[in-house]
């Protein structure tokens, strides 16, 4: 079980997922330049966050164009889990391998802080430890992390139980005031249909060690662990 | 040679917090009367050409591949010569 942490230039979250993998989850990893045009028989791929091409013109809108990212797309379609993190989650919305666009945050500010979120489909690999309705807490760093699709797409995603993760209250409430961003329907992180591939704007490997405040993170690579153990999708 | 004006703006249909938030400014410095605002992008391309046709082509191609996000914005260009 090898896992691969796609880099581009401007990514700045790839060793935290590294070490996610190598020292919580125990599990080989490698990295994997943006320019590379094999993902090495990886099992998982992990988009990390940063801001890839500084972000210009849209948030991941030249990373999609990457060589790899045609190979994380092949892989993507092979049913293979891909999980993207924040910008990584930013280039999954521009490639199309999922559904939606970023907006700027509601208030306008980068927002680093804990949150809590609840699972909601705790059916897919990076969700599957989960327990349905299980609140988490770890942080949040964008700018542009507003999601937004129209509405039957969004009616879409409901339906089909693609929202993996929602914003909400200590107490798993999904509410305006919880809403860091001003993402439809407290949005933090939804799934493609298959639900082999996740992108979520808040950083479960900066929480992976209760020293650092929280380790809620671990459940979503232990989940992954688990899932590549036991079978394919 | 010819050169492609090309503005991207977000969907009607999408609200613009970057919009909005300079409506309000504008009302707080005293300008009356601003019914809305949008924010959006201005790309100036130049080309090596003078094949007008082609050169629409091509730009329509450009802003629905990269230059615009079809899911949130829609875009707009004129050419014209020179640079």
């Amino acid at each position: 079980m090898k896992f691969a942490v796609i880099t581009f230039p401007g990514s700045n979250c790839d060793y935290d997922c590294y070490r996610a993998i190598r020292d919580h989850l125990q599990c080989p990893v490698e990295y994997i330049w943006h320019r590379e045009d094999s993902l090495r028989s990886c099992d998982c791929v992990i988009l990390p966050g940063g801001f890839s091409y500084g972000d210009y013109l849209r948030t991941g809108a030249i990373a999609r164009f990457s060589p790899i990212m045609r190979r994380v797309t092949e892989f993507a379609q092979r049913c293979g889990p891909v999980i993207g993190i924040c910008n990584g989650f930013q280039i999954l919305l521009e490639s199309g391998l999922l559904p939606g666009a970023m907006l700027v945050n509601r208030g306008l500010q980068f927002i680093c802080q804990p949150v809590h979120l609840r699972a909601e489909n705790t059916n897919s690999p990076f969700t599957a430890s989960l327990k349905p309705g299980q609140i988490i807490r770890i942080p949040i760093a964008h700018k542009e992390g507003n999601y937004y699709a129209d509405d039957r797409m969004i009616r879409q995603l409901e339906d089909n139980g693609q929202v993996a993760f929602r914003y909400c209250d200590p107490q798993g409430r999904p509410t305006p005031e919880a809403n860091p961003n001003g993402s439809i329907n407290n949005i933090a992180g939804i799934t493609n249909r298959r639900g082999n591939v996740l992108g979520m704007m808040p950083h479960p490997e900066r929480a992976m060690d209760k020293l650092l405040g929280s380790d809620d993170g671990r459940i979503i690579f232990q989940s992954i662990a688990r899932h590549l153990g036991g079978g394919a999708c | 040679m010819l050169t492609a004006e090309i503005h991207v703006t977000l969907k009607d249909l999408v609200l613009d917090p970057q919009g909005t938030t300079l409506k309000r400014s504008l009302e707080a410095l005293g300008f009356t009367g601003v019914a809305e605002v949008r924010m959006g992008k201005y790309i100036q391309v130049r080309f090596d050409s003078d094949d007008r046709k082609a050169v629409e082509r091509q730009v329509d191609e450009m802003c629905q591949k990269i230059l615009s996000n079809p899911v949130i914005e829609q875009y707009r260009f004129t050419i014209r010569e020179g640079q």
